[in-house]
């Protein structure tokens, strides 16, 4: 056989080079994406300055934004790792895209940890802005760093997994309509925009059990009070993120 | 090890209630070009997808490259190309940069800019996917399929929704692609295509292989001849068949459609256009010839290729 122009020399590049490439992809997708950029970055900016600066409901004594912006990023977790995430993963589940990659060197689990990746990227803009806007609105940072990382990685994780969830289970417009309207119902009345003390006593409870009360809550008592880590909404959101992930992992449909 | 680049033996595949694929068996050779040819619905396309590993089969056994492609996927697709029959694209994103981020998933990719302008795609190259016409979606698709140089390369309906001139460049695409020692497995329910292409042709109909072997073998089969020609409808086919030398055999396949099979040969010819002059009928598009893949079809499944 003489060595043509398409003779075979078959491999897949190193993992790491895939997972760079699929990670580049992804975040650009995101970026690039103009409804996208409108629930990540300009909806989340619009609610911390909005409620920081008018007085729309009772947020209690102290400064109204160092009530709202541990609420915000609540909301900006919410936008990327769920709801962006679930709209962008069900279009690609239609068009056939997710069926290419699981045909692709790159393993399927690498291509999620791709897209966990860019949730990440997203996520880390996402927060430098608000924290700027926040700063200028006369935030007082509180609080253990740490502690905020990681309950931003927990809720990452519980609604990355209820995205893809619902991306790999439903019909596109069926994820896209569902994971709006998830997004608006849990922005009102999740205890994210109001906190949950100011909710009757009985919803209160209910609404701290799901990930939105409870990332929020838990972002509040570490920001605004300066409170020690806690460790119930943590358990929440991680009890959400490993039911989420594996029902995601058993039941998502590549096609 | 044999030379079979692909070995499906026994393959089911249901889908509920409906069986898509019924105990297909078919062996593909490699560095051979392999059509498999059949009406839509036929199973062509799910008998792919449990080549590439995407279904799981079940009844029969897939080997691909000596692998099992549904335990071995991580091992078997760094070695396959794969064009789906549409789709799979990221919509929003440019030609050109689609095939980059495709060429860096591979070890030794094929340079995108050489694919590009082999397949005429200079003019799309920042045009986004979801703007291209189907052909240039199909001319890409079948770039990211052998960007990675593969060893073998599964290609869906390559050239449906394609002008003859992107037909004509795809399949030289895939001649190259053989000639440099790529197996290719293509679907098509073109019989112009399988014939053109195609070292071997697996006809399938329902779900089953129903004849395998080289464009010539299947055509070839004893000395078979045919004249076709179009007339009234309803014409006497037995006083026909006392006309015509022995051994022929008259049939109407459709309304006013006529196939006069025998030994090839002038003789054949003569009798039926002589039976035609007697009986006062014009046949129209008269065309007598050896026997085509759409006679095959028509022979072994009793009804034609396109309905």
């Amino acid at each position: 056989m003489s060595e043509g122009a398409f003779s075979p020399r078959p491999g897949a590049a190193p993992l790491p080079r895939m997972f760079t490439a699929q990670l580049l992809m992804e975040t650009r997708l995101l970026l690039l994406n103009g409804e996208q950029l409108l629930l990540t970055i300009v909806i989340p900016t619009l609610v911390l300055v909005l409620f920081s600066t008018v007085n729309v409901v009772d947020l209690g004594a102290g400064r109204r934004v160092n009530s709202v912006l541990p609420g915000v990023l609540a909301i900006a977790v919410m936008s990327t790792a769920f709801t962006g995430q679930a709209i962008a993963t069900g279009f690609e589940r239609r068009y056939g895209v997710l069926k290419r990659v699981a045909l692709s060197p790159l393993p399927r689990w690498g291509f999620i940890a791709a897209k966990s990746g860019s949730v990440v990227l997203v996520e880390l803009v996402q927060v430098a802005l608000l924290v700027v806007v926040g700063l200028v609105l006369g935030w007082t940072p509180r609080g253990s760093v740490l502690e905020v990382a990681m309950l931003l990685v927990l809720g990452t994780a519980a609604f990355s997994g209820l995205g893809l969830l619902m991306a790999g289970t439903l019909r596109a417009e069926a994820t896209l309509a569902g994971a709006n309207l998830v997004f608006l119902l849990l922005l009102v009345g999740g205890g994210v925009v109001v906190p949950l003390d100011k909710f009757p006593a009985a919803a209160s409870a209910v609404l701290r059990q799901l990930p939105a009360g409870a990332l929020a809550s838990g972002l509040r008592d570490v920001i605004q009070r300066g409170g020690p880590m806690p460790a119930h909404d943590a358990l929440v959101l991680l009890a959400w993120a490993l039911v989420s992930i594996a029902a995601a992992g058993a039941w998502f449909r590549w096609e | 090890m044999s030379d079979a680049a692909v070995q499906v033996d026994g393959l089911v595949k249901r889908y509920g209630a409906v069986t898509a694929v019924d105990g297909l068996t078919l062996d593909v050779k490699a560095n051979q070009v392999t059509a498999i040819l059949g009406p839509n619905g036929a199973g062509k396309t799910t008998t792919i997808e449990c080549c590439e590993g995407f279904r799981r089969p079940d009844a029969g056994t897939v080997t691909v490259l000596g692998l099992d492609p549904t335990r071995s996927a991580a091992a078997l697709y760094p070695r396959i190309g794969v064009m789906l029959q549409a789709g799979g694209i990221y919509p929003s994103v440019r030609a050109e940069d689609i095939l980059r981020h495709t060429a860096r998933l591979y070890l030794n990719p094929l340079d995108p800019a050489m694919l590009i302008e082999r397949l005429g795609l200079e003019g799309a190259r920042r045009t986004t996917y979801r703007r291209l016409s189907g052909g240039q979606q199909q001319r890409l698709s079948l770039a990211m399929a052998v960007v990675g140089r593969p060893e073998l390369v599964f290609l869906d309906e390559p050239t449906s929704g394609l002008d003859p001139q992107a037909r004509r460049a795809t399949w030289e695409l895939v001649r190259e692609l053989r000639t440099d020692g790529v197996t290719v497995v293509l679907t098509t329910h073109l019989m112009d295509e399988a014939e053109e292409l195609a070292d071997e042709v697996a006809i399938i109909d329902h779900g089953r292989v129903v004849a395998a072997g080289s464009p010539r073998e299947l055509t070839r089969a004893g000395e078979e001849g045919s004249v076709r020609f179009d007339g009234p409808p309803g014409l006497d086919l037995e006083s026909m068949r006392r006309a015509l030398p022995a051994g022929s055999e008259a049939d109407e396949a459709g309304a006013g459609s006529y196939v006069v099979r025998g030994h090839a040969g002038p003789r054949l010819l003569a009798s039926v256009t002589s039976w035609c002059a007697d009986h006062d009928v014009m046949p129209r598009a008269l065309r007598a010839g050896g026997r085509s893949l759409e006679d095959v079809f028509l022979e072994l499944t009793g009804h034609q290729m396109r309905q």
